[in-house]
């Protein structure tokens, strides 16, 4: 009988500080291709320009063993300085932006305008016939807010993905 | 202030290297240019870029150096991937110097680009794109750091042709560390520990190692004899091991897995306590997972984390180099007072010596037609009278195993072969890279006659270089392990697996400047082995082999240790094979 380890499914975010080096988001990327892991998202930027530093979040999900395969998978690329798995090593803050576009007149856009409030939504473009709204969430309360604007007019969506921290004072170094 | 092509050229030369493996085009010419120049490093043209990698993993594996290739961009390199990625999966180091198209015409699709680093990024343990001839130097230099540091390999520095010839400074390597890459080598003796408390509680204790312990170093091969004979435990090893522990040792079990001996496999089966050093759980090695060693606890020392836990759950995981896991674990062993459990160990050597009575690679020579086991031993048993440095390579498939069975290997960094990859046409390259680093030993590849012709090319380069390779081909006129895959699971329908039209090796070998021999017969078999050596030139023997032996024992696809089959009468045979193991390779 295989342990649960090998069996159950679980969420991971992932996140890497690595080299900001030409083709190291193409070794990465061709990592999980490579070996048929999953990414749910991936999101990546320079977080320290004096130390040539890059941050990357990875959401992906797996068994135990395949999520430790994939951290000591990114560990050993040569670019890669630190990898953490903020899922285990504790609580950590996830957040995503999106912009969303609605196309609408009268009461629905009315009804737009009243769930952006509710959600906390800024409105950053208004045309007599559209709105873009921004907002930033987990994902699910990004999922919630699209899923109102279906029947209200929603045209366009674009999402940033999922960076994430650690909460409290320890934090990840080069 | 240096050209790119001399701040290379110095670069290697400051990092030690004395031979390139390589072939010219026009986007590396300005390094043949600077090469003609200079008499440090010595050039060998090969007549392929491929074999020039192997050549290079041949040089590498017996010498312990960096093997070092030079090709031109496009084709040159795209030749070098199947080497690149042989080295990748066999942990080899090697340095891939690519020429590649200036680099304002990247991306142009101008003649002879290929997108290198996109191509060997999954090939290579790493890979760099020169753009700054002031950073030039730096990437030689960590490119060496890189492919011999922790779990060794290949990495590709691919050199536009402006960078070569542009002018820029010369720095010498850094003494500090790497930015980001530093892998454990120093084991943690926590782990150490735990795994001797483990080892001296085992009443079936089983020692296996693989291509990490000879990475390592000899000096690790020697710890690991120092370590089994100090606890009496029995060892295997891997293909890739072999070497690493005496095979004439008493308490060597010979290799283990697919093709591996029934008591090195049935004693991994019923061990109830495995140590594994610098091997990885290969699928040819563990059989059926869900049935591997399942009574067992298992200690895995890998200097690769990635390598722990992937294929099989351990119990204690020992990150470091083999040879300082080894000497860590010696200290331990001595310094844990717990005597080991000696009626229960004896006990298991019975069992063991009970399994070895089956005697599970004997073959019967009869009549006239040559068995090729009999040609391998034979082989091994006249080098070994003559004294003299035996070095070994293969191809791939059933010669291979043979070899790795019938050739008993005393020493580590003597037996050369592709066991990740698999790759046919690797044996004469390699042979040709060992030659080189050896240039008085007795260089020997043992061939097939399907996969000799991958890279049958290379005779040349014999010829030009006077490398006195020999070639010994078991000759059945079948790629005889897809015959016998075909035999076992494909109900004898062989598809595509008869060796058509060969060449009259005679002759081919003569028109190669080489010495051409052939054994039709068991009486011309140590004759013609007895010449070969004796020639003191690149020879190929053609052995004329019984065309439809198959290598035994086997564990079958997708079973388990316990199920493998001794021979070709053994009752049920391969017949119990599932569907699911046929998806196998």
């Amino acid at each position: 009988m295989p342990d649960s380890s090998e069996t159950t499914l679980r969420n991971a975010t992932i996140a890497v500080l690595v080299e900001n080096e030409a083709g190291i988001l193409a070794r990465v990327v061709g990592l999980f291709s490579g070996r048929g892991y999953n990414i749910e998202s991936l999101t990546v930027a320079p977080v320290d320009e004096e130390r040539r530093l890059s941050r990357i979040t990875i959401v992906t999900s797996g068994t135990d063993m395949v999520i430790e395969q994939i951290k000591a998978q990114l560990d050993r690329l040569v670019p890669v300085h630190k990898v953490a798995d903020l899922t285990l090593e504790g609580p950590h803050l996830a957040r995503e932006m999106m912009l969303i576009k609605v196309v609408g007149t009268g009461e629905q856009r009315m009804e737009a305008l009243r769930l952006a409030d509710a959600f906390r939504a800024r409105v950053v473009d208004a045309t007599t016939g559209s709105l873009v709204f921004e907002m930033t969430g987990s994902g699910d309360k990004l999922d919630a807010f699209i899923a109102l604007m279906q029947p209200l007019g929603l045209k366009e969506v674009s999402r940033t993905g999922v960076v994430a921290i650690a909460r409290g004072a320890g934090s990840l170094q080069a | 202030m240096m050209s790119g092509a001399e701040i290379v050229l110095q670069a290697l030369k400051d990092q030690g290297v004395e031979v390139i493996f390589g072939y010219p085009g026009g986007a590396v010419l300005p390094l043949y240019d600077a090469l003609f120049q200079q008499n440090a490093i010595r050039h060998i043209l090969v007549r392929h870029e491929q074999a020039a990698v192997h050549a290079a993993e041949g040089y590498a594996r017996s010498t312990g150096k960096v093997g070092v290739v030079l090709v031109t961009s496009g084709p040159g390199a795209t030749n070098a991937v199947t080497g690149l990625v042989d080295a990748l999966m066999d942990s080899i180091p090697v340095i891939c110097l690519t020429g590649q198209v200036p680099t304002h015409l990247i991306g142009n699709d101008a003649f002879q680009e290929a997108d290198t680093t996109g191509i060997t990024r999954p090939a290579t343990k790493h890979n760099y794109l020169v753009k700054d001839i002031n950073k030039l130097a730096g990437v030689v230099h960590e490119a060496f750091y890189v492919a011999k540091a922790g779990r060794p390999g290949p990495v590709v520095i691919d050199l536009p042709k402006d960078i070569l010839i542009g002018k820029g400074p010369y720095t010498e390597a850094p003494q500090t560390p790497h930015r980001s890459y530093r892998p454990q080598t120093e084991p943690d003796p926590a782990a150490i520990r735990q795994a001797v408390r483990l080892l001296k509680q085992a009443k079936r204790p089983v020692v296996y190692t693989g291509g990490g312990v000879i990475n390592s170093g000899p000096e690790a091969s020697r710890l690991l004899t120092e370590f089994v004979r100090m606890t009496g435990f029995p060892c295997t090893n891997t293909l890739m091991g072999l070497g690493a522990y005496p095979s004439s040792d008493p308490q060597f079990l010979g290799m283990l897995g697919m093709h591996g001996t029934y008591e090195a496999n049935l004693a991994m089966h019923g061990c109830d306590v495995m140590l594994n050093i610098g091997a990885r759980f290969d699928d040819r090695v563990t059989g059926r997972l869900n049935a591997f060693a399942p009574q067992s606890k298992k200690i895995h020392a890998d200097i690769d984390p990635s390598s722990i836990n992937k294929n099989v759950a351990v119990d204690v995981a020992i990150v470091g180099d083999a040879g300082r896991v080894l000497q860590a674990l010696i200290e331990a062993w001595r310094a844990d007072a717990t005597p080991q459990d000696k009626p229960a160990l004896t006990e298991w050597w019975r069992t063991i010596d009970g399994w070895r009575a089956k005697d599970c690679l004997r073959y019967r020579q009869e009549g006239s037609i040559i068995k090729p086991q009999h040609a391998i031993r034979r082989l091994y048993e006249i080098t070994r009278e003559s004294g003299r440095e035996t070095f070994i390579t293969t191809e791939v498939g059933q010669h291979q195993m043979w070899a790795a069975q019938y050739f008993g290997f005393e020493k580590p960094n003597h037996w050369m072969t592709s066991g990740g990859l698999g790759t046919m046409g690797y044996g004469l390259p390699a042979a040709m890279g060992v030659q080189i680093g050896h240039p008085d030993a007795l260089v020997i590849d043992i061939a097939g006659e399907a996969s000799i012709l991958m890279n049958i090319q290379e005779m040349g380069t014999l010829a030009q270089y006077r490398l006195p390779v020999k070639i010994f081909i078991l000759n059945n006129e079948y790629m005889g392990m897809v015959r016998q895959w075909q035999e076992l699971l494909h109900g004898g329908r062989y598809s595509e697996s008869y060796s058509a039209a060969l060449p009259d090796f005679v002759k081919l070998a003569e028109s190669f400047h080489a010495t051409g021999l052939r054994a039709k017969t068991v009486d011309d078999l140590d004759r013609v082995i007895r010449e070969m050596l004796a020639i003191d030139g690149p020879v190929i023997a053609d052995i004329a082999v019984d065309k439809e032996e198959n290598c035994f024992p086997m564990i079958p696809s997708g079973a388990a240790h316990n199920e493998m089959i001794l021979g070709p009468d053994q009752e049920g045979g391969v017949a119990g094979v599932t569907d699911e193991g046929k998806v196998l390779v």
